[in-house]
C-alpha cells in the first residue's frame, strides 16, 4: 500500500490546476447496488463542504451525485500530444475539458517548459496545436465543433516556428 | 349584520376563496365564526404542530380538502435530524374520526408510514386526491394500499418523495373497474412497475389528463401510452434512451403528434440530444417544461429545442443552458413568468455555466417574469439593478450563488444595494433568498421597502444583530423567517418577541443564539414552541446541564395552540 502511496505523489495528474481527482471505487464494481453504496465514500471532495449547501432538495442532490457518478465510470478519451523539440510526449484526457479555450490553456501549461525562448518571445503566436483525425488526416484544431473533435481526434501535435507561420491558431 | 339570514352569509363566504380572508371573517363575531366554520371546505394548516388534529377537525366538520405541512423548509437541505417530527398518522387519525367526508389530502415534508397510508385507504369512501410533496417514511405497500382500496380515486400526485422499493406492483393494485383517474404522478418512484398494467390503466381511465412516468418507463411503453391517451395535457416522460432511428423512436414522434392537448412536459432522464427532435412538434403548445433532470442536453441542443416554445410559461433546465442559452429564452419565450435554473455541477469541478449575464438576458426580455430560482456562480450589484428595473413584477425571488459569501466580482463590493434595488422595485415581492456576500445594510433595505415579504432565507449573511432588527421591526407580514451561518445573537431575537405571535415560524441554525437567550425567549412567549435542536453526534458529548452560554446549534420557533408536542424526539429540547 504504502508503494502505492509514493507512486501517487510522483504521478502527473492531467486535471485541470485547483481541482481534485475523483477518487475511483477500488474494485471496479459495476453493479447499481454497488454504485450506490459506494456513493458517499467516493464522492470527491468540493472545495468548501459545506452542509445543506448549495440549497436543493436531497433528491436532485442525489440526482448530480448518480450522475457523477455514472459519468466517472467511463474511462477517459486520451490522446498522446506532442510537441516538436520535446523529449517526450505526453497524454491527455480530451474527456476532462469543456472546450477548446480549456484545452489550449492546458496545454500552454503543459509544454511552457519546453517553450524555445527564442524568437518572437510570445506566447501565444508561433505555435499551432493540429490533430490527426480518425481519417490519417492532419488538421488544425478549432474548426470544428468540439464535441465533434473529441469523437475524431486520435493525437495531436503542437507545430512550432517556420511550420506554424500563417497557421496560428487562435483560442 | 345578525339581520342577515344564515344562508345569505354563508352564500356570501363561498365568495371568499383564500383561507386568510375566511380566518378573518370568522373573527368578526359570533354568528360568523359559526356560519364560516361549518361552511369551510378547504382547510390549510401551515405547521401541524400549531394546532392538534382533533381541534381543527372539531372546528371544521364538513371539512373536504385538508392540506398539512411539517418539517421546517431548512429539513429540505438535510439541516432538520431525520427524526425530528412531522408525523401524518395523527391527522389521518383525527380525520377518520372527525371528518370521514374527506376527500383531499395534501402532504408537504411529513413523515408518511405506510400504517397511515392504509388508515387513509380504508377511512374515507369519498376519498378522491392524495398529494405528497417532500414526503418520506412510505413504501410502495402503501401505495399498493391506495390503489386497492380508494374507489373513485381521481388523483394520486407523488412530488420528489423518498420511497422505499418493495418491489410489490402496486400500480397493478388499482382494480379493473378503475376508470376515474384524472393525475397520476409516480415519477419520484425508483422501482419498476408493470408496464402492461400501466397502459390498461391509462386507457380505461379516459379523464386521464396529467400523466407523469418515472425512469423505468422505457420509451417503447411511453409510445404505447401515448397512443391511447391522446388527450394528456401534462406528461413527464420515463427514461428518453432510444436509438433515434429505431421503430419505437419513430412511433413516439408519430404519437406525440397525436397529442395536441399537451402543454407541460417534464422527465427526459437520460435523453440523448438526438431524441429531442420527437417533441418539436409540441413544443408550439408548451407553457410548462422541466428540463433540471436532463444534464446529458447541453447549451447547443437546448437552444434549437427552445426557440420552438413560444408560448413558455414555466422553464426549469440546468445550468449547462449558459448564458448564451438564457439569452434564446429571453427572445424566444416572450410570455415566461417563472424560471428555474438549476446547478449541474455543484463540486465545482468545471467551468461556470451561468453568470449575471444570463440573468440580466432574461430580464430584459422577459418582462413578465414573476418567480425566479436561480443557481449562479456570481453576482453583480449592476445586474441585479438592471433586473430589478426591467423586472419589476416580481413575487419570489431567489439567487443563489454557489460560493458562500461571495462579493461582486466586478467592485468587490457587498451585493447590498444588488438586492436593495430588487426590493425597492418589486412591491409585491412575497418570497425572497439572499445570498452572496452581504452586510447588514441590506437588511436595512429589506426592512423598509419590502412591506408584502412573506418569506426570507438568509445565509452567510449580515455583520451584528442590527441586520435581524432591520428585519423583525420592518416587515410587517413577515410570515416565515429562516436563517443559517449568520452572526444573529440573543439581542436580536429578543429584540420584539411579539413578533413572533404574527408569524409562522423561524429557524436559526449556526447563529449566535445561547441557551439562555431561548429560554429567555420561551419564558416570555408562553404560546410560542422554542424547540432546541441539537446535533446527534454532539448530543453524547454535550453536559447534563449544558450552560445558558452555550451557542445552540439549531433552534425552532414557532406559535402554537397545541402546546409543547409529545412527539419530540430526544435529540429536540422544548423550552
Amino acid at each position: 500500500m504504502e508503494d502505492l502511496d509514493n507512486l501517487k505523489a510522483t504521478e502527473l495528474t492531467l486535471g485541470l490546476p485547483g481541482t481534485d481527482a475523483p477518487e475511483k471505487p477500488s474494485p471496479a464494481s459495476t453493479t447499481g447496488a454497488n454504485k450506490r453504496a459506494n456513493e458517499e465514500c467516493c464522492l470527491p471532495v468540493a472545495k468548501k463542504q459545506v452542509v445543506g449547501w448549495p440549497p436543493l432538495r436531497s433528491y436532485r442532490m442525489n440526482s448530480i451525485r448518480i450522475r457523477k457518478m455514472e459519468a466517472e465510470d467511463n474511462t477517459g478519451i486520451y490522446v498522446k500530444v506532442g510537441m516538436d523539440g520535446a523529449p517526450y510526449l505526453r497524454k491527455v484526457d480530451l474527456g476532462v475539458y469543456t472546450g477548446y479555450k480549456e484545452l489550449t490553456e492546458a496545454l500552454n501549461d503543459m509544454f511552457k517548459c519546453f517553450s524555445l525562448g527564442g524568437a518572437e518571445g510570445h506566447e501565444e503566436s508561433g505555435y499551432a496545436i493540429t490533430y490527426e483525425d480518425k481519417d490519417g488526416d492532419w488538421m488544425l484544431v478549432g474548426d470544428v465543433p468540439w464535441e465533434m473533435f473529441i469523437s475524431s481526434c486520435k493525437r495531436m501535435r503542437i507545430m512550432k516556428g517556420s511550420e506554424a507561420r500563417g497557421l496560428s491558431s487562435s483560442t | 349584520m345578525t339581520y342577515f339570514p344564515e344562508e345569505v352569509v354563508e352564500h356570501i363566504f363561498d365568495f371568499l376563496s383564500s383561507h386568510r380572508d375566511r380566518n378573518i371573517v370568522s373573527t368578526v363575531c359570533k354568528a360568523w365564526y359559526r356560519v364560516e366554520r361549518l361552511s369551510r371546505r378547504i382547510v390549510f394548516v401551515g405547521n401541524c404542530y400549531a394546532v392538534r388534529p382533533g381541534r381543527v377537525m372539531a372546528r371544521f366538520p364538513g371539512m373536504k380538502c385538508l392540506s398539512v405541512k411539517g418539517k421546517p423548509h431548512f429539513a429540505d437541505f438535510n439541516l432538520v435530524p431525520h427524526d425530528w417530527g412531522g408525523f401524518a398518522l395523527p391527522w389521518i387519525e383525527a380525520a377518520a374520526r372527525g371528518c370521514p367526508g374527506l376527500e383531499e389530502l395534501r402532504l408537504k415534508r411529513m413523515v408518511v408510514s405506510d400504517e397511515s397510508l392504509e388508515l387513509l385507504a380504508r377511512s374515507f369512501p369519498n376519498f378522491k386526491a392524495l398529494v405528497l410533496v417532500s414526503c418520506e417514511g412510505f413504501t410502495t405497500d402503501g401505495l399498493a394500499a391506495i390503489a386497492t382500496h380508494c374507489r373513485g380515486l381521481r388523483e394520486l400526485d407523488l412530488q420528489e418523495n423518498e420511497v422505499e422499493d418493495h418491489g410489490r406492483q402496486w400500480l397493478s393494485c388499482f382494480p379493473d373497474s378503475c376508470t376515474s383517474l384524472e393525475s397520476l404522478n409516480f415519477a419520484c418512484l425508483k422501482g419498476e412497475v408493470n408496464a402492461g398494467a400501466l397502459e390498461r390503466l391509462v386507457a380505461r381511465c379516459v379523464n386521464l389528463r396529467s400523466l407523469k412516468l418515472n425512469r423505468a418507463i422505457s420509451v417503447e411503453s411511453l409510445a404505447r401510452i401515448l397512443a391511447r391517451t391522446p388527450h394528456l395535457v401534462e406528461l413527464g416522460t420515463g427514461s428518453f434512451t432510444v436509438e433515434h432511428r429505431a421503430e419505437a423512436y419513430q412511433r413516439l414522434i408519430h404519437a406525440f403528434r397525436k397529442c395536441k392537448s399537451l402543454k407541460s412536459l417534464s422527465g427526459f432522464w437520460d435523453v440523448a440530444p438526438r431524441c429531442l427532435q420527437s417533441i418539436y412538434s409540441i413544443c408550439p403548445n408548451l407553457t410548462v417544461l422541466n428540463l433540471s433532470y436532463a444534464p446529458a442536453i447541453q447549451g447547443a441542443d437546448l437552444v434549437k429545442l427552445i426557440r420552438h416554445c413560444f408560448k413558455l410559461q414555466k422553464l426549469w433546465v440546468l445550468d449547462c443552458i449558459g448564458d448564451k442559452g438564457l439569452a434564446v429564452v429571453a427572445s424566444t419565450c416572450q410570455e415566461l413568468q417563472e424560471l428555474r435554473v438549476f446547478p449541474s455541477d455543484i463540486y465545482g469541478t468545471g467551468t461556470a455555466a451561468v453568470t449575471e449575464e444570463g440573468l440580466v438576458a432574461i430580464s430584459s426580455g422577459c418582462s413578465k417574469l414573476n418567480s425566479l430560482l436561480y443557481f449562479c456562480h456570481q453576482m453583480t450589484n449592476a445586474a441585479l439593478i438592471t433586473v430589478a428595473k426591467n423586472c419589476p413584477h416580481f413575487t419570489r425571488f431567489r439567487l443563489c450563488i454557489l460560493d458562500p459569501g461571495k462579493p461582486d466580482p466586478d467592485t468587490n463590493q457587498p451585493l447590498d444595494e444588488g438586492f436593495g434595488a430588487i426590493v425597492r422595485s418589486c412591491k409585491d415581492l412575497r418570497r425572497l433568498s439572499l445570498s452572496g456576500l452581504l452586510t447588514d445594510k441590506v437588511f436595512l433595505y429589506i426592512g423598509e421597502y419590502a412591506a408584502r415579504l412573506e418569506m426570507l432565507s438568509i445565509a452567510f449573511a449580515g455583520d451584528s444583530d442590527k441586520g435581524m432588527v432591520y428585519v423583525l421591526n420592518g416587515c410587517k407580514n413577515l410570515r416565515k423567517l429562516e436563517i443559517r451561518d449568520s452572526p444573529f445573537g440573543d439581542a436580536a431575537l429578543l429584540v420584539n418577541v411579539g413578533k413572533y405571535e404574527t408569524m409562522r415560524s423561524l429557524w436559526m441554525s449556526s447563529c449566535d443564539v445561547t441557551l439562555g437567550g431561548c429560554k429567555a425567549l420561551a419564558a416570555k412567549m408562553p404560546r410560542l414552541n422554542v424547540e432546541v435542536i441539537n446535533d446527534r453526534d454532539e448530543s453524547d458529548e454535550m453536559e447534563e446541564n449544558p450552560s445558558d452560554m452555550h451557542k445552540v446549534e439549531k433552534m425552532y420557533v414557532y406559535r402554537t395552540l397545541a402546546g409543547a408536542r409529545n412527539d419530540a424526539p430526544e435529540f429536540v429540547e422544548i423550552l
